[in-house]
Parts: C-alpha cells; sequence; structure tokens
C-alpha cells in the first residue's frame, strides 16, 4: 500500500506516515491531534467532519489520504488567526448558533465553504450549502442567522 | 423488558410529582460477564504501561459522607460550593451538560444568589469522585430541583459571609451588603473580598433551607441572556468530547456485533484477527471485543475475526402493532373519573380510534463513547452518559467492584436526548481495557448506535370519546399500549375519565427520549381532540377553549393562536392550518402550524410554526427560546418522516442515509413566544416543548385535505402513500 508522507493543514506540512487509503478525518484526529472534525456517520452523510480543501468544503471521513497530495487542508482549528476568532465563529456565539457543539466546527466549515465563494449568499443559498450539515440539537435557524451575519462583517470588512 | 406498571392517579397538575424514567431502570446491560474465566488474549507485547495521573480526587470515608449516598445528599455547603483564597467559585453537581446550557443557568442562580460576577464561577458536573450524588440529568428536573438547592447553597453561603464580615469588624450585620464577590460597608466604605473572608476555607455550615431567596423579580443576572458558558471552547474546535479524548499508551477498541438482537456465539476463530499487530481479543460469554494500537487496525482487526452465531426468530416492523397488543398486560392502576357508560350516554356524537406510533432513534450526532482506564483495582471511565453514578453502579456490577472504586467523568457529549442513560460503551471499554492492561478507547459507530443503544418506544393508542352538539365532552377513554405513561392523563375537564397504561412485550430494546411518552400522547390525544371538534362541527381553537379551565393552558394557546392568526386562517388543498396543546413536567406549550402539500408529488413540507412555551420564571431567555427551536425540529422528524424499520432481531436502516433525520431544508419559519411567569417557580424547558409539534402537523395535513393521519410518522413517503 503506498504511503503518503506529508500533509498540509491550516498552514503547516506535518510529515507523517499513512496509507493512501487511510481516511483524512482518522488521520486529522489520531496522528495530528487534531480533534475539532468529528466523526459522525462515517458515510459522508451528517457534516460533522467537514474540512476545506483547497478552499471547497469536504467530508473528511470519506477523502481518503490519496485524495490529498500536494492539497491545502484547512480545519477548524486553523481558522482562528493570531487569537482572532473568523468573523463566522463569533457569529456562531453572538446568534447563540449551537447547543451541544458538537456539529459546530463541521457547520462552520461549512460556512467558510460557503462565505469563501459567496458573500452576499441568500438564506435558501445557505440551506442548500449546507444541507448535508445535520444538527440533532436543531439549530438551523440560528445556523443560517450567523451565516448571514459573517457575510455582512465579511463585506464590511472588504468593501 | 417489561416495564412494571405506573400509578396513575395522582394528579398531574401536582407539579411536584415527577414521572419516573421508568423505561431505563429495566433495561438490561447487554453483557453479562463472566470475569472468572480466562480471558484468551494476546499480549501487545512489551508496551510499557503509563499511568496517567488523574486530577486529585477526594477519597476516604469523610469524601464519602460528604458526597452523599441515593436519597440522602449532603447537607454540607463544601460539597456543592467553595470558594478559594482568591474569591473563585466552584460548584459541584452530578447533573450533566448536553447543550440545554445547564452549564450557564445553573451558574446564573448561584451568581444571582452569591452576589458575584458570572466569570467567577466554574461548574464540575457528572463527576463521580467529585459531586454529589445525582440520580441523573432527564426528567427536566435540573431547573426546578438542582436549581433551587444551588440557590440555597449559594445564599446560606452569602449570609455566612456576611456574617463573617460582619464579626471581623465587629458590626452590625445589617449594615453589609454582598455585592460583586465583596462584602461591603457603605457607612465605613470598607470592602472585603470574598476569598479573603474564607482564606479558601471550606464553609462547612449546613445549608439553611429558610434562607432568604432573591425573587425572580429582582434578577440581575438570572433571567438575562448570559452567553453560553465556554461557548468559544466549541467554535474553536478545542473543546474535546470523550470521542477526542486520548491518553498515552490508549488502545482502540471494536467490538463484534452479533447479526440479531439475543444471539447466542457459538464459535469465534481469532487467528487471523490475533496476527495482526498489537491487538488484543476478548472474548467473555457472547461478548467479543478487541484492541489494538490505531483505529484502523481495530476495524481490520475484528472483521478478521470468523464468529458462529445462532439467531432465533423475533417480531418484525410488520407485526409490531398487533404483537403489542396481544402481549399487553392490563395497567395495575388505570385514573378513572365517573363513568365512561354515562358519559357516552349523555353525549350526541360518539367517536372510536386508534393511533400508532414507531420506534424512532435518539441518533446523537456523537454516538455514545468512552474511555477506560484501570490503576491496580481502580477503574476511572470518561463516558457521555445522563447518569454519570447509574454507570457507576454499571460499572461496579460488571465488573464486581464497590462503588468507591470506580469513577465516572462525564465530559462535554454530542447530546443525549434521552439516549444516553445506560453505560454500554463504558462497560464495553472497561472490560477491554481490563484485559489490555492499558487505557482503551471505544467510540460506537453510527450503525452500532442505531441498533445497540435502545429506541423511543413504540406504541398503540385506543381512544374512544363522546361530545355533545355544543361541544362539551363528556367521556374519554384513553388506552396506551406500551409506549408509556407520561402526560397520559388528559388537561381537559371531561366528567367521565378512564385512562389506562398497558406495558406490553417490546420487540426492540426501549428507553427514555426526551420528554418520554409525553410526545406520543399528545399526539394522539391531540388529534383525536381535533375528530371530536370536527364531529361537532367547532373551530379546534373553540372547542379546546370550551373544555378548559386551567388558565396557563388557555394562556399558551391564546398567545400562539394570536400571533399566528387563527383565526383569519383559511385553508386550501395545498395549505392547512394545525394547532395542539400540552401540559408537562410543570410547563405549558402551544403549537400552531401551517404545512403545504404539492398536489403531484403529494410532499408535505411544514412551511411556518408558531410555539407559545411557559414554565414559569426564565432563567436564561435565549438558550431558553434555543431548546424551544431545537425541539420543533426534532420533533419534527418523529412527526414527519423517521422510524426504525427492523426485521427478525436486525435493524434495516441503522445511517443517516436511510434514516432521515430534520435537515436544513425542512426546516420551517419559527416564531416563539416565551411567557415569563415570574410568580411561578422555574420549570425545566428541555422537553415540554417537543410535544406540540407532531399533533399540530396531523391536524393541519386534516385541515387541508381532509384526510385524517393516525400514526406517527405521519408521511415517511408523503402523503399519497399514507393513510
Amino acid at each position: 500500500m503506498p504511503t503518503i508522507t506529508e500533509i498540509d493543514v491550516n498552514g503547516k506540512i506535518y510529515p507523517i506516515e499513512a496509507g493512501s487509503d487511510r481516511s483524512l478525518l482518522s488521520v486529522l484526529r489520531n496522528d495530528l491531534d487534531l480533534t475539532g472534525s468529528k466523526y459522525g456517520c462515517g458515510e459522508g452523510q451528517c457534516g460533522a467532519c467537514t474540512v476545506l480543501i483547497d478552499g471547497t468544503a469536504r467530508r473528511a471521513c470519506i477523502t481518503p489520504m490519496s485524495a490529498t497530495v500536494g492539497k491545502k487542508i484547512l480545519t477548524i482549528e486553523g481558522l482562528e488567526q493570531d487569537g482572532k476568532l473568523h468573523p463566522l465563529q463569533e457569529a456562531f456565539l453572538e446568534a447563540d448558533a449551537l447547543q451541544c457543539g458538537y456539529c459546530t466546527p463541521g457547520m462552520i466549515m461549512a460556512g467558510v465553504g460557503l462565505l469563501s465563494k459567496n458573500l452576499n449568499p441568500t438564506p435558501e443559498e445557505i440551506v442548500r450549502s449546507l444541507n448535508g450539515n445535520i444538527c440533532r440539537c436543531g439549530t438551523y435557524q440560528r445556523i443560517i442567522a450567523a451565516v448571514m451575519k459573517a457575510a455582512q462583517a465579511l463585506r464590511e470588512a472588504n468593501p | 423488558m417489561k416495564p412494571k406498571s405506573i400509578d396513575l392517579s395522582q394528579n398531574p397538575h401536582a407539579g411536584g410529582a415527577v414521572e419516573p424514567e421508568r423505561y431505563e431502570l429495566f433495561n438490561g446491560p447487554l453483557y453479562q460477564f463472566d470475569l472468572s474465566r480466562r480471558d484468551f488474549l494476546k499480549s501487545a507485547g512489551g508496551g510499557i504501561l503509563v499511568l496517567l495521573a488523574l486530577a486529585p480526587a477526594e477519597t476516604g470515608e469523610a469524601a464519602q459522607e460528604r458526597r452523599g449516598g441515593r436519597g440522602d445528599l449532603p447537607r454540607d455547603i463544601a460539597a456543592w460550593l467553595r470558594i478559594d483564597a482568591q474569591g473563585a467559585i466552584t460548584v459541584m453537581t452530578g447533573k450533566v451538560e448536553m447543550g440545554q446550557n445547564i452549564r450557564t443557568s445553573l451558574a446564573q442562580v448561584v451568581a444571582e444568589e452569591l452576589r458575584v460576577p458570572m466569570d467567577t464561577i466554574t461548574l464540575i458536573m457528572g463527576d463521580t469522585d467529585l459531586t454529589p450524588y445525582d440520580a441523573g440529568t432527564f426528567g427536566s428536573q435540573t431547573t426546578p430541583i438542582m436549581a433551587p438547592r444551588l440557590r440555597r447553597v449559594a445564599a446560606t453561603a452569602r449570609e455566612i459571609l456576611i456574617d463573617l464580615a460582619a464579626g471581623k469588624w465587629q458590626i452590625s450585620r445589617d449594615s453589609l451588603q454582598a455585592t460583586e464577590g465583596r462584602i461591603t460597608h457603605p457607612e465605613s466604605h470598607r470592602s472585603i473580598g470574598y476569598g479573603e473572608l474564607t482564606q479558601g476555607q471550606d464553609i462547612t455550615q449546613t445549608i439553611n433551607d429558610d434562607v432568604s431567596l432573591t425573587p425572580a423579580e429582582q434578577w440581575q443576572i438570572a433571567g438575562t441572556a448570559v452567553p453560553k458558558v465556554d461557548g468559544r471552547h466549541f467554535v474553536t474546535g478545542e473543546e474535546k468530547f470523550v470521542s477526542d479524548m486520548k491518553l498515552p499508551g490508549m488502545l482502540h477498541a471494536k467490538i463484534l456485533r452479533p447479526p440479531a438482537f439475543g444471539a447466542e456465539l457459538v464459535s469465534l476463530d481469532t487467528k487471523t484477527a490475533e496476527a495482526l499487530p498489537g491487538v488484543i481479543v476478548v472474548r467473555d460469554g457472547n461478548f467479543v471485543g478487541v484492541a489494538a494500537p490505531t483505529e484502523e487496525t481495530a476495524a481490520q482487526a475484528v472483521q478478521a475475526l470468523q464468529a458462529e452465531w445462532k439467531t432465533s426468530p423475533q417480531p418484525s416492523r410488520a407485526e409490531l402493532f398487533e404483537h403489542l397488543k396481544k402481549t399487553a398486560s392490563r395497567g395495575s392502576s388505570p385514573f378513572t373519573a365517573g363513568s365512561i357508560a354515562e358519559g357516552l350516554a349523555a353525549a350526541d356524537v360518539q367517536w372510536k380510534q386508534t393511533y400508532t406510533v414507531d420506534y424512532i432513534a435518539h441518533a446523537p450526532l456523537e454516538p455514545r463513547a468512552a474511555l477506560a482506564i484501570w490503576e491496580g483495582e481502580k477503574l476511572t471511565v470518561w463516558t457521555g452518559t445522563q447518569r454519570p453514578f447509574g454507570v457507576r453502579s454499571e460499572l461496579a456490577r460488571a465488573f464486581n467492584l464497590p462503588e468507591e472504586r470506580v469513577r465516572v467523568i462525564m465530559p462535554p457529549t454530542g447530546s443525549g436526548y434521552g439516549g444516553k442513560h445506560t453505560g454500554d460503551a463504558a462497560v464495553e471499554a472497561a472490560r477491554l481495557a481490563r484485559a489490555a492492561r492499558k487505557p482503551v478507547k471505544l467510540v460506537w459507530t453510527r450503525e452500532e448506535e442505531s441498533t445497540w443503544a435502545y429506541f423511543r418506544p413504540a406504541g398503540v393508542f385506543e381512544i374512544s370519546g363522546g361530545v355533545q352538539s355544543d361541544g362539551t365532552i363528556t367521556a374519554w377513554e384513553f388506552h396506551n399500549y406500551n409506549s408509556g405513561a407520561a402526560a397520559i392523563r388528559t388537561m381537559y375537564d371531561i366528567p367521565n375519565q378512564h385512562i389506562e397504561f398497558h406495558p406490553a412485550d417490546s420487540p426492540l430494546r426501549q428507553g427514555s427520549y426526551r420528554a418520554l411518552a409525553a410526545t406520543a400522547n399528545h399526539f394522539a390525544r391531540e388529534c383525536f381532540m381535533d375528530e371530536l371538534a370536527h364531529a361537532v362541527k367547532m373551530d379546534p381553537l373553540a372547542f379546546r377553549l370550551k373544555n378548559l379551565t386551567d388558565e396557563r393552558f388557555i394562556n399558551v394557546l391564546k398567545a400562539a393562536a394570536e400571533r399566528f392568526g387563527w383565526n383569519g386562517k383559511k385553508s386550501t388543498s395545498e395549505r392547512g392550518y394545525g394547532l395542539a396543546g400540552g401540559f408537562e413536567k410543570g410547563s405549558y406549550v402551544a403549537t400552531c402550524v401551517e404545512v403545504a402539500i404539492r398536489p403531484d408529488s403529494g410532499e408535505v413540507r411544514v412551511v411556518h410554526v408558531v410555539e407559545a412555551f411557559e414554565c414559569g420564571a426564565i432563567i436564561n431567555p435565549v438558550h431558553l427560546e434555543n431548546q424551544v427551536e431545537g425541539m420543533i425540529l426534532m420533533g419534527l422528524g418523529g412527526a414527519l418522516f423517521e422510524s426504525i424499520d427492523f426485521e427478525n432481531g436486525r435493524i434495516l436502516n441503522p445511517r443517516f442515509s436511510r434514516y432521515r433525520v430534520p435537515r436544513f431544508h425542512d426546516l420551517p419559519r419559527i416564531e416563539t413566544i416565551l411567557l415569563d411567569r415570574k410568580d411561578i417557580p422555574s420549570a425545566g424547558g428541555g422537553e415540554t416543548p417537543i410535544v406540540g409539534i407532531a399533533p399540530a402537523i396531523g391536524n393541519a395535513i386534516f385541515n387541508a385535505t381532509g384526510q385524517r393521519l393516525r400514526a406517527l410518522p405521519l408521511v415517511p413517503k408523503g402523503l399519497k402513500a399514507a393513510g
């Protein structure tokens, strides 16, 4: 089995030794101790493991390591910059867009993925974009509000 | 798996009596260990056992006494609250946080009574070595029972601090004030911090039950929208859930599950599995598990096991309701009033119908998980459970240990919704850790969570009623088979009643689910109420009000109906409007729903929900609103499409690709009305708001189409396939 020897996560190259068919989620969590990305279903149905691969939201649980070669991966741990939360992280707190918080990292990464392509999403676009992410506590209405709020903050920061 | 019968004669409006969480008491463990057997295991080979230095826990008799045993809670303030020399406050409670935000609300009530800022308080929750005994976090008991207890603890401490300062300064206590973590003497401008007063020593006095508590009308911190404690750790991914935890030398576990419930292990070949690097296989009775240095090796090992099982035939989904009826027993103490025969004789219309509800899964996004470590004969397990002390007992029984040798710690968990009462994963992880002599982490797969946990009970409901043409209900007979007795009594004023819960044999392992049977009982009751209203051609709201005198119930119904614009709504074949109301665990709810029906596909969408909720004095309005919204969503799943399918001891849809839960596109516009009754003691808010949505949707579908759906889920395959 070919081995993957390095991975680019949150702007840092990590030396690793991982079979090419191992899941990205397992490597993040077990090898790199980046446990913000969560296991929820293992079949790409719940979005708890969402990370950005070259800027696009992907399910780490069904992404084999072979698909990460030469790619830049961003996880929830890489979102905060110099102690400053990403506007969507701030917005989640302001909108109280979480309860148990288990889906939150994946939800935020999916939201960041959307905002990186669309700084002015409508509620319908947010629903379409985040529909693959499950929140069993049912905070969807607040998550939509948080994404709208973050979009506004990002527009104001980059007029 | 037969539950005992429940005494229904208690007045449901009495408020104080909380219905016991009866099902969880009757779920036996998944496995019985025979620890006298010699494990056949392969040593991991030369690994060095790294002992983890746990946070220092108190041991010995004094600590045991302080923490209290069952039903004998400590009276000593220091068991619940400590103030260190810097004035930092630690509160200890056996309750656990699962997203219902009691870490915040309990801190709020303590801050309120102790007159300290929120950020000086830290809660230790659900650690059996550090917190007083607690039966568990369920039944909406935290707010009505734990919050007042901690308020009394904090208020007593506050009065003691005032006494200490009065003694120190030799002045009258009446001239002193407690404010912002300090005792001040306004006349002389003197002040002293709580930490300086206690010097970090325990406050050993007893809790004063008559201490004066701050009335809700004067609350400054309680009653306000304090943000979620530790919220930042959740949005950065720093927060460590059980499945995120790691110990040095830790192994990963996988369990070999039988092909069907109740299967017996006939033979097992472990050779290939044991040849894998560092793999340990444990067989103990029907329990077969592996532990390995990596998750992948553990998965490989469990797949390499060759097992032969003996299965036996079991009832399937197709014969579920027949089976429940067939095996049902009589409830030992039905609630009766007047005479059903006389009530029916006095009625202009008699009506009789049968309703059903399916099994559903809690499907917490974080499956059950546990991390276990043995240090000598002391077992410590971190696990996501609603009953840390209950799981401690399960572990003590499973391993034949005294309870004080078992410590259960509850880190954050990806919630429970009534589904994490048992300690299955904890017991399994501990069994493997014992054999491996290393820490072992077990995270159930989604399939395991959806198969080997337990389900919201299925049920059959037979209801008959009599009503006069002016809308007066004269007779009400209600039989519930298997689903449960919670909120089985009607809130309507009916002179002749017979209400009975019939325990039955459940083909699946069943247990508590958020609000227990209140959801199912409200579904059947509130839809049948609509049927009666229709029978006498009355508006469903007017019909309910005609039969109600409970002011709090009337208030929520009117509040929801008014905001919704109930009286102006005109249905079409594609738009329907429905309402339902309920009472449970000291709180009241009313739900109005608008559904849209696509005539081509028969797809039913809930487009608008207005829900009014009243649970006495509100401790945190934003968090309560969040709970109410969340329960509307969660309830919507069970109402429209969630259903566990099973055949001959196998679950057929144990994954999210086959078991649909509510998603973003199911989200209706939700309006929440919170009625804040500062004159009424606070009740819990994490359950009752779920009970109104299912019947309101059923009633709205009838309103649009004239089709009365009497089974939950209502439209798993759309309206055309329903009924």
